[in-house]
């Protein structure tokens, strides 16, 4: 299993924000999120990166534990341990967070040259490869403030692509784009898809979540209420998901 | 007297006029970003021992911080100052005074960062000094120049206040000259001498922003 989370808990001013979820995610398995807002999709995604703490449960990666809980309080693995287990995953956020004093280049090659310390020459030319493969030869020199917004979602992909993550989280990485770029951006997911890599999405993009995915989770009021195939989850006689189906259809 | 006569009277005042803003500067800049750090320290009381400084320093007239600074050695502990000293207590005090304006600045700037910068430098991996220095600060810069450039430009007006203590610097002798020539010219001196080195002060600044303006 490449990540691991187990009866996870998170509490937000004594509002149960997760409720004992677990989850894990082998190699190459594409899994997609869907729920309705305030179900906990993204505070999953955030508790997995660590960007928000645990209350309860652990959360293993390659067989690594890096966070669990003891006396009520987060544990982190010790800090050499959780500097490789960080550099096995990556995000990329709904609102790009890209860096605007970088340009498009920058952005995606400092972090491999002064984070991971690798060679200028190799970093950029596979910097090169990967905006090529997101179709932004052209704006290598551009800044983040000259981009669209579909552009920048792209950069942010590549710039997390560029530390060779194990896994990639995307946390609703089209719900700041209209529906015109949302289509650029969600066939580059889809084209990563074919690369192999391990992938967990949270969107509300359900035509795409059940084209792509290996497996599908729906999550309501802070719990896993339903996990399958897109065929499963999509089929099933579940009236929290149907309702929820419902209502984007009728959108 | 000519304007250019006096001018040339004024000179080494202006000299030391440049000598204390340059100074200045250079410590209070500096200094500010370590009262900034303390300002927004977790620990309580750090916290409020560098928030009653800022209160004091910025509550209290500068004229009158000068004063303690010269005179309290004397007053309070009885120590012999020297005329050398004067030079020390004008810098000392201006430091002090111009770091508490920049550290709130500077707290200010840092505070108005968007969560998301922090959070996107850590899933890359930045360390924390990384993240500061790297993400955080060159853009702190460009959100807090235009307060910065006001602050720039009191100073050079405020560098008359070491009158105050009988530092010679240019509005000191300014005013001495007057008296002796009995004429308001060496005030017109000063303020043309004032005004040409804020025009001086803008125009880098504004240099300075558009450097910075490639991005937003």
């Amino acid at each position: 299993m490449l990540l691991e989370m187990n009866h996870i808990r998170k509490n937000f001013d004594g509002v149960d924000v997760l409720r004992d979820i677990s989850l894990s995610v082998k190699q190459g398995e594409i899994v997609s999120i869907i729920g309705p807002s305030g179900s906990g999709k993204s505070t999953l995604l955030r508790c997995a990166t660590m960007l928000e703490t645990i209350d309860g449960g652990e959360i293993t990666y390659m067989g690594e534990k890096a966070v669990w809980v003891e006396n009520k309080k987060p544990v982190f693995a010790k800090k050499d341990k959780m500097k490789a287990i960080r550099s096995c995953y990556g995000l990329v956020f709904q609102n790009f967070n890209l860096f605007p004093h970088y340009s498009v280049i920058q952005n995606i090659t400092d972090a491999p040259i002064h984070v991971q310390k690798r060679k200028k020459d190799e970093v950029f030319a596979e910097a090169r490869e990967l905006l090529k493969k997101m179709g932004l030869s052209d704006k290598e020199n551009a800044y983040p403030c000259q981009l669209s917004g579909g552009q920048c979602q792209r950069v942010a992909i590549a710039r997390a692509l560029a530390l060779n993550p194990k896994i990639l989280f995307f946390d609703e990485p089209t719900s700041a784009l209209d529906p015109e770029l949302t289509g650029e951006v969600l066939k580059v997911i889809r084209s990563l898809a074919d690369l192999d890599i391990t992938m967990v999405i949270v969107t509300h993009e359900m035509s795409f979540a059940r084209d792509i995915s290996d497996r599908i989770i729906f999550m309501d009021g802070g719990v896993i209420a339903l996990e399958g195939s897109p065929e499963e989850v999509f089929g099933a006689e579940h009236t929290r998901m149907k309702e929820f189906l419902g209502r984007f259809r009728e959108k | 007297m000519s304007l250019i006569d006096i001018f040339q009277h004024l000179l080494p005042g202006i000299g030391k006029t440049i000598g204390i803003f340059v100074c200045t500067l250079v410590f209070s800049m500096p200094l500010g970003m370590i009262i900034a750090f303390g300002r927004m320290s977790k620990c309580f009381i750090l916290r409020n021992v560098v928030k009653l400084y800022i209160s004091v320093m910025r509550g209290t007239p500068l004229m009158l911080q000068l004063m303690v600074v010269y005179f309290g050695p004397y007053f309070i502990f009885r120590i012999q100052i020297s005329s050398s000293y004067r030079l020390y207590a004008v810098l000392i005090a201006f430091a002090l005074n111009y770091a508490a304006y920049f550290a709130e600045i500077y707290r200010g700037g840092i505070e108005s960062m968007p969560q998301g910068q922090y959070e996107a430098a850590q899933l890359l991996g930045y360390g924390k000094g990384q993240t500061f220095f790297k993400i955080i600060l060159p853009q702190v810069m460009k959100r807090i120049l235009p307060a910065v450039t006001n602050e720039v430009i009191t100073l050079v007006k405020d560098t008359s206040l070491a009158f105050s203590i009988a530092y010679t610097e240019m509005f000191t002798m300014a005013k001495a000259l007057a008296s002796s020539q009995t004429s308001v010219l060496p005030f017109v001196a000063a303020g043309i001498f004032y005004y040409v080195f804020n025009l001086l002060v803008a125009v880098v600044m504004e240099k300075l922003e558009k450097k910075l303006s490639y991005y937003r």
